[in-house]
């Protein structure tokens, strides 16, 4: 398990190097110049030269990449060119945010969508079972931004009953010590802050996370039904076994596998989801931060955050796959 | 975003299904497409979705007919104001726009958008995917060091292109070659690349270790003919189901790229995406304005799914029984 965790984690490292290799490229392929972004209409062009020296951009390329790496290599990201900020801080402020969303998404995904797969999958060809499947499908089709904004019509504009933009009431002048709010809020005992956060967190989190909903239910159902067909399912059941057991012990476990491989391979989307869910609920987290990055032509926040994302992304597939050897000691041995 | 949704079932699906993939089984090669033609005449699911990707094409394709108006046309401008949009009327049976065209008008021609944006960047990334899926596939099927390490480039590539989300893949392809009509097409369909890469070649490597291939082999037939004329015949099948459903997928896509402002430029061209923008202050006035683009796009987006949902389970050997 061990060495398995550590040959991915050493795969990782040609995958960032490749993905450092065409950042690199890809940023400086963006039409416009950083330079002239930050000076704006009027700029001399000794001022573009003096801000282009002082960012390096008139040296070679591959200094300039040979440079980028040895600075990445020791944990610096650089500055934004826009803000001035070190990457790395602002990151580190707007990327739980997105955690955040996404985490609350996945979770309202796991809960609703496992439960409802195993019902519909219990019940096959009924009521129960159609409307499930249908409503999956449904939510599949659905583009994330239209709910979002349809969650905003109904909820906010038409009921007033939730809040439709930002993490926290402006108002509430909370402290923030992770920049996870609700965790900050729970921390520092400010009941009402944490509760406010997650008010804010409803509706952003129920649109981004309707479509890994419907696709936890689909594989859950699909899974659940094939295992049910299962001979040891039978040989259970005719030994005596009650309904509960058997579905916890044989019919659960065995079909759980496809449904954790799914609920990793959401993370990338959950993250392609959360730049469009981000902007309309004017939620601050990375997505909107790097859509704004893209616009201003703010190469050091690009790459980093593009890295980071990447890291990310990949971690997250590497625990999925260490999460099959916990439940299908099978895959251990392979 | 929708991305991936249907990219990562099938993997699954295809992973779930081990060495047994859509192989010539009883039927034989050619009986195995027209027997699943056969189970999708006779499946509800298949004549719903594809009634509505019907109804869509055949929107798109006449929509001059559908409309006395030009898309685009703002001759009623002056009757919209901050604090209201003319609904429905006999001139205009679904009211005006923010704009004052004509709202009927509007969804009528984003067919048209929709439909070719869709249909060309799936296409774009099909070509491009299963291109390298098949080249990653055949040598990997092919074994031998120069096969594996071909194999192998080519999945760290689409590894790299894998640890970016597809739709800032998107968005950053069109922020390099400019926002029009064509950027917007390879960004979306560069996006899907590394799904039907990896799709192919997964598909066929599990050709690659069944028996009739390996008969083939004992046989003598050149490894070259056999990647050809065997293996990618018979892994193509979730390849082409995965198109289906990526056709959803880019629709949805471009209307997000709209959405955030990188879509088709010119405001006289009929764009879903952008239709629900431009709607987004007027909710008070007029919710319609959203409504009516939004479930535009998941109503065909939905009959693609459908379609694409019904061709996999004709396809898939397990539901067969």
């Amino acid at each position: 398990m061990l060495k398995f965790a550590l040959r991915r984690l050493a795969l990782l490292v040609p995958v960032l190097f490749g993905l450092s290799v065409l950042l690199f490229a890809w940023v400086r392929a963006l039409p416009g110049d950083p330079a002239r972004s930050l000076l704006g209409e009027r700029a001399t062009p000794e001022g573009i030269a003096r801000v282009n020296a002082s960012y390096g951009f008139d040296q070679p390329l591959l200094q300039q990449y040979l440079i980028y790496v040895k600075a990445l290599l020791q944990g610096d990201f650089g500055d934004s060119i826009k803000t001035g900020q070190p990457v790395l801080t602002t990151f580190f402020e707007r990327f739980p945010a997105t955690i955040e969303l996404a985490t609350t998404a996945l979770l309202f995904a796991i809960v609703v969508g496992v439960p409802l797969g195993y019902l519909a999958a219990r019940n096959q060809g009924r009521f129960l079972d159609t409307a499930v499947v249908s409503g999956s499908l449904l939510g599949v089709a659905t583009p994330v931004f239209f709910l979002a904004i349809l969650l905003k019509l109904v909820f906010a504009d038409w009921l007033g009953l939730l809040p439709t933009a930002l993490r926290q009431d402006a108002r509430m002048d909370a402290t923030h010590i992770t920049n996870f709010y609700v965790l900050d809020g729970l921390l520092t005992r400010e009941w009402d802050a944490a509760f406010n956060a997650m008010v804010h967190l409803v509706l952003p989190a129920v649109a981004l996370g309707t479509i890994p909903l419907a696709i936890i239910v689909r594989i859950t159902r699909a899974s659940v039904a094939e295992v049910l067909h299962e001979d040891y399912v039978r040989t259970a059941e005719s030994k005596g076994l009650s309904r509960r057991i058997v579905s916890r012990r044989h019919v659960l476990r065995n079909a759980l596998l496809p449904v954790v491989t799914t609920i990793g391979l959401q993370a990338g989307l959950l993250l392609s989801g959360a730049v469009l869910t981000e902007s309309v609920f004017a939620f601050n987290g990375i997505g909107s931060y790097l859509f704004q990055a893209i616009s201003q032509r703010d190469f050091p926040v690009l790459q980093g955050f593009i890295i980071f994302i990447a890291i990310t992304y990949s971690l997250i597939n590497l625990l999925v796959d260490l999460a099959y050897g916990v439940i299908d000691p099978r895959v251990r041995v392979s | 975003m929708s991305g991936r949704t249907g990219a990562d079932s099938a993997e699954i699906m295809l992973a779930g299904s081990g060495g047994h993939g859509a192989g010539p089984d009883e039927a034989g090669g050619v009986g195995l497409w027209r027997a699943a033609f056969r189970r999708l005449r006779r499946n509800p699911t298949a004549i719903a979705g594809a009634v509505i990707v019907l109804l869509f094409v055949l929107v798109a394709l006449f929509a001059p007919l559908l409309t006395s108006y030009e898309p685009g046309s703002t001759a009623d401008a002056g009757l919209v104001t901050p604090s209201s949009v003319p609904g429905p009327s006999e001139d205009h049976w679904l009211g005006l726009d923010r704009y004052g065209s004509d709202m009927w008008t509007q969804l009528v021609y984003g067919a048209r958008q929709s439909l070719a944006y869709g249909v060309i960047s799936t296409a774009i990334g099909l070509v491009a995917g299963a291109g390298l899926g098949a080249v990653a596939g055949g040598f990997g099927a092919l074994g031998g060091r120069v096969g594996s390490w071909v194999d192998n480039a080519v999945m760290r590539l689409v590894d790299v292109m894998l640890s970016v989300p597809s739709l800032l893949l998107a968005v950053s392809i069109v922020a390099v070659l400019g926002q029009n009509a064509y950027a917007v097409m390879i960004a979306i369909g560069t996006a899907q690349v590394p799904i039907f890469a990896r799709l192919l070649r997964g598909s066929m490597l599990s050709q690659g270790k069944s028996d009739y291939v390996l008969a083939a082999g004992a046989l003598g037939i050149r490894k070259r003919k056999i990647v050809s004329g065997h293996i990618v015949p018979n892994a193509i099948g979730p390849t082409i189901v995965q198109a289906t459903l990526n056709l959803a997928t880019a629709i949805i896509e471009v209307a997000a790229l709209s959405y955030l402002g990188l879509g088709e430029a010119d405001p006289a061209v009929a764009e879903w995406g952008r239709m629900l923008v431009a709607a987004q202050d007027r909710f008070e006035a007029a919710a319609r304005l959203a409504l009516l683009p939004g479930f535009a796009i998941a109503f065909t987006a939905l009959g693609f799914t459908l379609l694409g949902e019904a061709m996999r389970e004709a396809l898939d050997p397990r539901s067969r029984r």
